[in-house]
């Protein structure tokens, strides 16, 4: 019963001051929302990497692969067989069925291991079909709607499939990609006989490529999952500044009860416990309002991620989001942490509070000398590890710690360097009003810091990415106008069409630039070698990094090799060194270019020199250079003469459409993420504003009382938080630059393999500013309005003997 | 010149400082309905009067203090000042004559708290467009408060704070001078020293000055003295 009537006493506290509670819960809820959002984002994109990396490359189980990047020959699987080793041969590769392009993995279903499942035959009517002519393509549902009718091939459709790729049995892969004999690995069967010949031994050009905890895929996609943690990390603790203000007000202004409770009878242990279990009571709703939040941003949000995923590392992540136990669990835990977290420093206090204590509420906010000193001395700590990391330290994590450290550097610096640029204006100024202004500004500024901090945070933050994201784009738009530098651009649907396409063009276009690729492993990475041509358009246009002067000669007598960027500096290659192509060619990088959005490493080398060690290259693909007021009739010729459908016909202006968009869809995530944190941090300075106009009454009675009136009040109130605000956004313009430089320089290196130019965007910053400074107006609307509104009588009570 | 004209306009303002309350009658409401705190007020004040205003608690003492001070509005009446009723004028006005012509002395003294001790004397004064720094040095002097003008409000004793807001008041040279309960929250002998010095500030400058006090003690230091119970004058 006496639980019952402190805890009555306690949340009546909440009851007077709805607000407070609404920027508490909201606050919590909206700091939950973004971390578990994000958190649903990356889950499920690392759900399907898995299935994928599961069902298409049984990665469960050790391989062998070449180890001279050629393909293996089928009499390697023959005598492993023979020698009694359990293995299974499969051959993959790229096949067009019409507009739509498909991995085909190529299987032995008799030999495949059982635990990797990977197609299910259960009954022997479907195994006959799989493996005999026409054959069977085992596909997903959606892949199944866009090949139909574009194959003689039977199609059978599993749920368990991912979009893009195809099961066949292997014979009929070999004869689709025409590939006879070739494998592109062997799966090896976990249980094996003992005492069988080495595998060293029996192929000894092959290597064991052991199972893989973490796929490919999922390797290439880290950088962008841990980019999107650090923002919904960002968002998180940005979320939760506005719950450590809100509690923090809430306790002292709720001291004078604190002391009544304990003076009749309530144990400290016990008021504690009940201030905890309000804390946590708040935590759990406001977490499970979080969590459903969160659901819809990751629901709205996982479309673009998907998209980006695809177009960045052509991982297939499906665009729906399912219902996971495990965020609501992990969503309730971040939010009671995150409440604890933001608590700690209230609840302590409270333990400390000796009984007979001031029931007054102290200065809010107002924090010590010798607190201010500590907050700079670890900001320029911070500041110091972050110059340190960026100089000393490698890789991805040290790029992400250059961030941290210096963005929560700078935010631990701000009230100091906001407080020494008020401090200079007050001692500048002479009228009594104005002097008055700066003073109150500095006095205000303990109060509204955790704010401003977020406000910092969040505008460095979008000047930042924003920097990044358009000196991307203009640098990719620059790099397109190089690289696609055909106008038309072709398909052939199979290599016959192929044969009759070039002999077709031979008479009707300046110069037919094949696009021929293999795929190889070099240097123990799997990626591509492009065949080019010897023409005017590569000497022209081909973006370059560096190269030797006679870079394209070289090409063309297959002695030199161009490499693309990321390749270049993964492997820290220089001009001359020696590349293992194939077990007969070596060649020497004579140029690196640039290779926006892939991932993977890249080498261009002569076309002859291509096809001379790789007999099965694809020639189904071309540029085709024409002068443009020829493009549209050459187009419509070429359907008519070869009945190809529009999608095998694009010209340059339609690609680099459908690459902007691609690029463009690819940032909407991280447009919406700065929004969101923007949003957070206008909540966190409103949630500081309206709190202290419930304590700004002694401040501003005084002033009221010689001669100010209340609109000239408001207005002041409105021109300090303008001020604040101005002066944050500065600063934040120096740290987004920074930031912006950090990802360009540092962490894009680490992550994709490309170091981009820095652009400045003067007039992005002008519009950030001004919704920055609407979101500032937003924040001091009410408070403002409160004050405006205030009646004397009010002001009066802060005169009163007793108030 | 410049000089004569200053006094001219100080002589002018303190002239014109007769203070006429008429039939002032002010309401608050209340849980229990509306409470009539001044039930027609009439008071007539001549300029440089030092005139004492007791009465119990509850009395209605502040909140006349405040309707003379144009902090407040009253329900009905007149308060003329300067042959002009200030009860009539908008906000802005009442913002003006506030700035211009009273000072307050608060019992709960609300000196600025953003500013420190030599930046809150002068805070009134300049706003009232009367800075004078040989004045304000000369306050600071009698005062004692010499030694605190780099202080905060929160660093400074409550005799200091009243000392201070003393000074705020007198370095404006307001016409009119009010004070509410300066003295509650000292002791007897500090609260003594500080009514003296009123007293002979006031007298300097020629202020008329209404002090709010219960203690019968400190109102027979004053010239005159007017009772209020129940919302009337006795």
């Amino acid at each position: 019963m006496t639980t019952w009537i402190a805890a009555t006493a306690l949340l009546s506290h909440w009851r007077r001051r709805p607000l407070q509670l609404g920027a508490l819960l909201l606050g919590l809820a909206l700091a939950t929302a973004l971390w578990s959002g994000v958190q649903a984002i990356n889950a499920e994109a690392r759900a399907s990497y898995a299935r994928a990396a599961a069902v298409l490359d049984q990665n469960g189980l050790a391989h062998l692969v070449s180890s001279n990047g050629r393909p293996i020959s089928q009499s390697a699987f023959v005598r492993l067989r023979r020698a009694g080793w359990k293995v299974s041969p499969v051959l993959e590769g790229e096949y067009r069925f019409g507009a739509t392009r498909l991995r085909v993995i190529g299987i032995d279903p008799l030999t495949m291991p059982a635990e990797t499942q990977t197609v299910d035959l259960g009954n022997a009517e479907d195994l006959l079909s799989f493996i005999t002519p026409p054959g069977t393509l085992v596909v997903s549902p959606e892949t199944a709607e866009k090949i139909r009718g574009q194959t003689g091939l039977a199609l059978r459709v599993s749920d368990r499939m991912l979009n893009g790729a195809a099961f066949i049995d292997i014979g009929m892969a070999q004869r689709l990609l025409r590939r006879d004999g070739e494998l592109s690995r062997i799966v090896i069967a976990e249980n094996q006989r003992p005492g069988l010949e080495p595998l060293g031994k029996l192929v000894p050009t092959l290597s064991v490529r052991e199972p893989n905890a973490q796929t490919d895929v999922e390797h290439l996609t880290e950088s962008l999952h841990l980019n999107l943690t650090a923002f919904g990390f960002l968002a998180f603790a940005v979320g939760l500044l506005i719950v450590y203000s809100t509690i923090g007000l809430a306790f002292e202004q709720r001291r004078p009860t604190f002391r009544t409770l304990r003076c009749l009878g309530v144990s400290l242990r016990g008021l504690a416990v009940l201030l905890l279990t309000e804390l946590v009571l708040f935590a759990v709703a406001a977490g499970a309002v979080g969590v459903a939040i969160g659901y819809l941003v990751a629901s709205l949000l996982l479309p673009g991620v998907a998209a980006t995923i695809e177009g960045l590392y052509g991982a297939s992540v499906p665009g729906t989001l399912s219902l996971r136990p495990e965020w609501w669990v992990s969503g309730f835990a971040i939010a009671v942490a995150g409440t604890l977290v933001s608590s700690a420093q209230s609840l302590l206090r409270l333990m400390r509070m000796p009984l007979l204590a001031a029931a007054q509420p102290q200065a809010w906010g107002r924090s010590s000398e010798k607190g201010r000193r500590f907050q700079v001395l670890a900001a320029a700590a911070l500041l110091a590890l972050s110059g340190a990391l960026l100089l000393w330290a490698d890789g991805l994590q040290a790029g992400f710690g250059v961030l941290g450290c210096l963005l929560l550097g700078a935010a631990l610096l701000l009230p100091a360097v906001l407080s020494g640029f008020l401090t200079l204006m007050q001692r500048t100024s002479s009228h009594a009003l104005v002097t008055w202004f700066w003073a109150d500004a500095r006095q205000q500024l303990p109060g509204l810091s955790l704010a401003l901090m977020a406000l910092l945070l969040a505008l460095a933050a979008n000047v930042g990415v924003g920097t990044m994201v358009s000196s991307f784009r203009l640098t990719f738009v620059g790099w397109l106008d190089q690289r696609l530098a055909a106008e038309l651009y072709v398909a052939a649907r199979n290599e016959g069409e192929a044969d009759r396409l070039r002999a077709w063009l031979a008479t009707k276009v300046e110069s037919v630039l094949p696009i021929s690729s293999v795929d190889a492993e070099i240097r123990g990475q799997s990626m591509q070698i492009f065949g080019v041509v010897d023409d005017p358009t590569y000497r022209k246009h081909w973006p370059l990094i560096v190269g030797m002067p006679d870079v394209w000669d070289q090409v063309a007598s297959g002695k030199g090799v161009l490499v693309n960027e990321q390749f270049w500096r993964r492997e820290r290659l220089r001009i001359g060194d020696k590349l293992d192509l194939a077990s007969d060619w070596k060649a020497a990088v004579v140029g690196v270019y640039s290779d926006y959005g892939n991932p993977k490493g890249q080498v261009i080398a002569g076309i002859n020199a291509l096809t001379s060690r790789y007999r099965h290259v694809s020639r189904l693909r071309y540029g085709l250079r024409v002068p443009p007021d020829q493009v549209a009739d050459l187009r419509s010729n070429l359907s008519d003469e070869f009945g190809l459908p529009p999608e095998n016909i694009l010209d340059q202006a339609a690609l680099k459409e459908q690459s902007r968009r691609i690029f463009d869809r690819t940032f909407l995530v991280t447009g919406a993420l700065n929004i969101f944190t923007l949003g957070v941090a206008a909540l966190a300075m409103f949630s500081s504003l309206l709190t202290l106009s419930e304590m700004r009454l002694p401040q501003l009675a005084p002033v009221w009382a010689t001669g100010v009136t209340r609109r000239e009040l408001a207005l002041l109130e409105l021109l300090r938080t303008l001020v604040l605000w101005l002066a944050t956004f500065i600063a934040a313009l120096p740290l987004g630059l920074a930031l912006a430089w950090v990802l360009l320089a540092v962490v894009n290196v680490e992550a994709f393999g490309w170091r981009l130019p820095m652009y400045i965007f003067p007039y992005e910053w002008i519009r950030l500013g001004l919704v920055a400074l609407a979101a500032a107006v937003v924040s001091v609307f009410i408070p403002l309005r409160r004050l405006a509104g205030l009646a004397p009588a009010e002001l009066l009570k802060v005169f009163a003997d007793e108030r | 010149m410049v000089a004569e004209s200053y006094i001219c306009v100080i002589v002018l303002i303190l002239a014109a400082m007769v203070i006429a309350l008429r039939n002032l009658r002010k309401s608050y409401g209340t849980a229990e309905g509306r409470l009539e705190v001044l039930r027609g007020i009439n008071l007539d004040l001549s300029a440089g009067d030092r005139i004492a205003l007791t009465g119990e608690s509850g009395s209605g003492k502040s909140t006349l203090l405040h309707l003379v001070a144009g902090l407040d509005r009253p329900d009905s009446g007149e308060i003329v000042i300067g042959g002009r009723d200030i009860s009539k004028l908008n906000e802005r006005e009442r913002a003006a004559y506030r700035r211009t012509e009273v000072g307050v002395v608060f019992q709960q003294f609300n000196l600025v708290p953003s500013l420190d001790v030599a930046a809150n004397i002068a805070f009134h004064a300049k706003l009232a467009g009367r800075h004078d720094t040989e004045w304000e040095n000369e306050l600071v002097e009698r005062l004692g408060i010499g030694a605190l003008l780099t202080r905060f409000p929160e660093q400074l004793s409550t005799g200091q704070q009243q000392r201070v807001a003393i000074g705020r008041t007198l370095a404006a040279r307001p016409g009119l001078m009010l004070a509410d309960e300066p003295t509650g929250n000292l002791d007897e002998a500090n609260g003594d020293a500080v009514l003296e010095l009123m007293l002979s500030l006031s007298k300097g400058t020629g202020s008329t000055l209404l002090l709010v006090t219960h203690s019968q003690r400190l109102a027979d230091r004053l010239d005159r003295q007017v009772h209020l119970r129940s919302g009337k004058l006795e």
